[in-house]
């Protein structure tokens, strides 16, 4: 290849989904995160002597919410397999994992990059128990290795894409798109920091034009949305420079140096695990009974797409407004929340995007003392003149500092607004009083002092005069 | 009499009568095994703690809150069965000084039950032999003749019996392990079908043909046993929701109009002489007891042995992953990084026969290898299935040999690992099928060495199974004989 040859990579990924049950796949020990090691084990998921596997249900729902929500078919029967390694974190020696008999195949996902929208197919889903952790303590007094064996047995899903992504950026939108449908279905929290979501991508590139793939490398164990990019785009280099400089791309697995930003070889061909996979003689065929998955179905969540139309097209929200609210599945559920209380969707919108989640600063919204439908609420003590505008954003205040209801709040602290005209009236009467060059100025046509005198009378009426009320009194006091 | 050559049902009979206590019982017991020491049965006798549930077994009786049939029984178990607090080696060196962290599923049946536990039992290394001279620790010896093996795996469930130092024991039966040295020991030893008994807590050799059973002094006893230990278990996926029966019941209503099926391919040429006529004559008896004789064939019969060698072993080679030194039992460590743990651990824990095995499977299993035998023996074991379907469509139970000879002697087949395979030509279909099959004593040889039968059933008709020999017993003494005095 001439050194102008110009390459098209071409990317499939496998991502790893930590399956949002409470309890691992095979026992009964919890799979929350960031106990202190080996507190969260039995005799099972340690692979004691004897020690049988049972099924967790909840984790087969998940996965057939994940293949409904992909667009899988769903397979009545899928069949679990033993896959054979030795490492220390994998206590029976093997890991119960599907193979050739997987829960979901065929699918499909709907990404954007740069403003356009693309399908990349998906080719299975499969569960499989997670390993454990090793351990390495390199102490003075010589290295030791310990097994964590928390996470093991924890329950998974691996979902594996057709090769048909073209660019790092592709890749990224891939992870974060599965990410957000895997969130809005309630499959997986997508926590990349605590390795609920990870992948490893393959990667292969070939001369613009042509039909034939490369030979692939698989880059393992890739734990965030940046990494991904970095990730693909170093060895989409690594591989384009060896064809330029006549070298070959050999098959092998590499894994992704974050500090480094590179990848290095893990293990070639010739090294890879002979896994012998057969199928686990302990568990029977994992069959869905007639009626499971239509029952999954129909509880089956609104996804991102679908609800980012409806909320252009029936709510008539801004394409931009839309996909804030949308990105993530628990905004959109505050949103949808605040909406059943008050069908105004535009003005809970703008409180959501413009107070709450410039409020939030990242930080997730289920961290707040107070829920959706606490914003609609607000949003209809202003609509039907309960209270002003101004008076809202106290009590917003008030909710973020402590939480509650805001009717309740508006209540306690007297901040009803006066729509009594004979309350404002003598305010207004004073205010004019006191300002008679700003009432002089009005008569001679320059009207928009009238905002200066809104703004006393709503300070002598410490904010709970009906700002528009005032303005009709005092037009109609200036004689029009 | 000594107590110790009772039946399980003739001590109970005595405990409820007040003759005897189950102190005295587990004592005689205890007495048993160490006038028979020499026979290598157990691994580890935990005679304090027997003598302690003895004692609150006969205060139970006392204030009349006996737990059931098998209260105050002293029996043993297996090595293979985990048991809470108490050493479970499972044969090997490589579980040397493991303490088990809990109790099996049967094991717990059978503590509820209030039976005494003597010990654990020697056996195969991870059951796996014909003889228990594959035992990492010692061979146990034939309590008929001491020169000649037990067989095995179960070796010293079968000797305990034989013996005396237990009352019952509990074995496993993956191609055999139970019904041959049940046969070559003159005891009863019922391997249930597939999924009756709950694999929960046995250590896993072959998990598709591994089935737990008991093995007694005679039929009663098995039929009690089994009532005890059978019946799902949420904790065994492969345990079945299926009813169980009344397994006592029917037990001596005779064999009057059952159809007894005799496949031609379990009596050829080569078979010991003296065990196909004891057979030939048990089924002269079944005859006149009523029964009638129907010829049946199983045809892929001389396939058996290939089938299950392969997917034994391609089982065994990942269940045995397990035994890696990192968590339990031994760890050899030269300080040179993990592999050389591995290789050290697994090369001085196992036992020659256990290797061979784990590379016999690892080879079924490897990439390039897996379809022509792991796939191909999964299809023979469909049609070995389907072989026992069609035979069943014509008769009740089928009576064959459990083993093609006697007791042999120490020594004879452990250079010749085919030649031991053989011993289980006639015992392993049945587990490739998942069907219950029970030995029982049809005879003895010439020279006093004990002969058994099988008597196989349709998938859970263990009840079948155990009036058909019951019949048999009857009308016989070969149960009623005892190798110690």
């Amino acid at each position: 290849m001439s050194n102008e040859t110009e390459f098209e990579p071409v990317i499939g990924l496998e991502v790893h989904a930590q399956l949002a049950t409470k309890t691992k796949l095979f026992c009964g020990c919890s799979t929350a995160f960031g106990a202190p090691p080996n507190t969260n084990v039995c005799e099972v998921c340690t692979g004691m002597p004897g020690v049988l596997p049972v099924l967790n249900a909840q984790a087969v729902e998940l996965a057939v919410r994940a293949g409904l929500g992909l667009k899988c078919t769903i397979n009545e029967r899928s069949q679990w397999s033993r896959k054979n390694y030795f490492y220390p974190d994998l206590p029976k020696g093997y890991q119960i994992s599907q193979y050739d008999k997987p829960i979901c195949t065929g699918g499909k996902l709907d990404i954007e990059v740069d403003g356009h929208t693309m399908t990349v197919g998906i080719t299975r889903i499969h569960m499989e128990e997670d390993a454990g952790k090793n351990v390495h303590d390199d102490g003075l007094a010589g290295s030791r290795s310990y097994v964590d064996f928390n996470r093991s047995s924890v329950p998974l899903v691996e979902i594996v894409s057709e090769p048909d992504i073209r660019s790092s950026a592709q890749a990224a939108a891939y992870m974060k798109a599965m990410r957000q449908v895997l969130r809005y279905l309630g499959v997986c929290d997508g926590n990349l920091e605590e390795g609920s979501l990870r992948c490893d991508a393959n990667v292969s590139v070939r001369p613009k034009g042509t039909e034939k793939f490369g030979t692939r490398a698989e880059i393992k164990n890739i734990n965030s949305f940046r990494f991904v990019q970095q990730a693909i785009d170093y060895e989409i280099e690594r591989q384009s420079e060896l064809i330029r400089a006549g070298n070959k791309v050999v098959q092998e697995t590499r894994l992704w140096d974050s500090q480094a930003k590179e990848t290095r070889s893990m293990r070639s061909k010739e090294e890879a695990h002979d896994y012998r996979y057969f199928p686990e003689p302990d568990l029977p065929d994992l069959v869905l009974k007639a009626g499971f998955v239509d029952g999954v179905k129909k509880q089956l969540p609104e996804l991102p797409h679908d609800k980012l139309q409806r909320y252009i097209a029936t709510l008539q929200l801004s394409p931009y407004d839309a996909k804030i609210l949308t990105e993530d599945a628990e905004v959109a559920a505050f949103f949808d929340a605040a909406l059943a209380v008050h069908k105004n969707a535009k003005s809970i919108g703008n409180w959501v995007i413009n107070e709450v989640l410039r409020d939030l600063k990242g930080s997730s919204i289920e961290s707040l003392k107070f829920e959706g439908a606490a914003i609609g609420e607000l949003v209809k003590l202003i609509d039907d003149n309960t209270i002003s505008g101004k008076i809202a954003k106290d009590v917003y205040a008030e909710l973020m500092a402590n939480g509650g209801s805001p009717k309740a709040i508006v209540d306690a602290k007297g901040w009803v607004q006066v729509t009594d005209t004979g309350a404002i009236e003598p305010i207004v009467d004073r205010v004019l009083a006191a300002n008679a060059e700003s009432v002089e100025k009005y008569k001679a046509g320059k009207t928009n002092v009238i905002g200066f005198l809104v703004g006393l009378v709503m300070k002598e009426s410490k904010g709970k005069a009906n700002p528009a009320m005032v303005n009709d009194l005092l037009k109609k006091k200036m004689g029009g | 009499m000594d107590l110790a050559n009772l039946t399980a049902h003739e001590l109970t009979e005595q405990l409820a009568a007040g003759k005897v206590s189950s102190v005295e019982a587990t004592t005689a017991c205890l007495q048993r095994l160490e006038k028979t020491a020499g026979l290598g049965a157990y691994l580890h006798v935990d005679a304090n703690g027997a003598k302690k549930q003895a004692a609150a077994a006969d205060e139970r009786r006392a204030k009349k809150q006996s737990a059931g049939p098998l209260d105050g029984v002293p029996i043993a178990l297996k090595d293979i069965f985990l048991t809470e607090g108490l050493p479970t080696t499972c044969g090997s060196r490589i579980l040397e000084g493991f303490n088990a962290p809990y109790d099996g599923t049967a094991v717990k049946k059978l503590k509820d039950a209030g039976t005494i536990l003597i010990g654990k039992l020697n056996m195969d290394e991870f059951a796996m032999g014909s003889s228990n001279e594959h035992s990492g620790y010692l061979p146990a010896k034939n309590p008929w003749d001491p020169t000649r093996v037990p067989g095995g795996s179960s070796g010293g469930s079968a000797v305990a019996v034989a013996a005396g130092s237990a009352y019952m024991t509990l074995g496993t039966d993956t191609g055999g392990s139970i019904r041959q040295p049940a046969a070559l020991t003159g005891i009863v030893g019922l391997k249930p079908t597939y999924g009756r008994v709950s694999r929960y807590g046995v250590i896993a050799f072959a998990s598709s043909l591994d089935q737990v059973g008991p093995m007694t002094k005679d039929v009663t006893d098995c039929a009690t046993m089994l009532q005890t230990i059978a019946g799902h278990d949420p904790r065994d996926s492969t345990s079945s929701v299926e009813k169980v029966p009344s397994y006592t019941q029917a037990l001596e209503q005779g064999v009057q109009g059952l159809k007894i099926g005799v496949p031609k391919e379990y009596f050829i040429d080569g078979m010991d002489p003296e065990v196909r006529a004891s057979v030939d004559a048990a089924l002269e008896s079944y005859k006149k007891l009523g029964a009638t004789l129907v010829d049946v064939s199983l045809p892929h019969t001389d396939y058996g042995i290939a089938v299950y060698y392969l997917v034994a072993t391609a089982e065994a080679s990942s269940n045995l992953a397990r035994f890696d030194g990192v968590r339990y039992g031994k760890r050899v460590d030269p300080g040179k990084g993990l592999l050389e743990m591995y290789l050290e651990t697994r090369g001085k824990g196992f036992g020659p026969e256990v290797k061979r095995r784990i590379m016999l499977g690892t080879y079924a299993l490897s990439a390039g290898y897996y379809d022509a035998y792991y796939v191909k023996a999964q299809k023979v074991r469909t049609l070995v299935a389907q072989d026992f379907k069609q035979a069943f469509a014509k008769c009740d139970v089928i009576v064959t040999p459990t083993s093609p000879t006697p007791a042999f002697k120490l020594g004879e087949n452990t250079s010749d690992p085919i030649k031991m395979y053989l011993a289980d030509v006639f015992t392993v279909a049945v587990n490739l099928a998942g069907l219950p099959g029970l030995s029982l004593p049809s005879g003895f040889s010439k020279s006093g060495l004990p002969i058994g039968m099988q008597v196989l059933g349709r998938p859970f008709d263990e009840a079948t199974i155990l009036r058909t020999a019951r019949a048999f017993e009857r009308e016989h003494d070969f149960s009623s004989r005892r190798a110690i005095s």
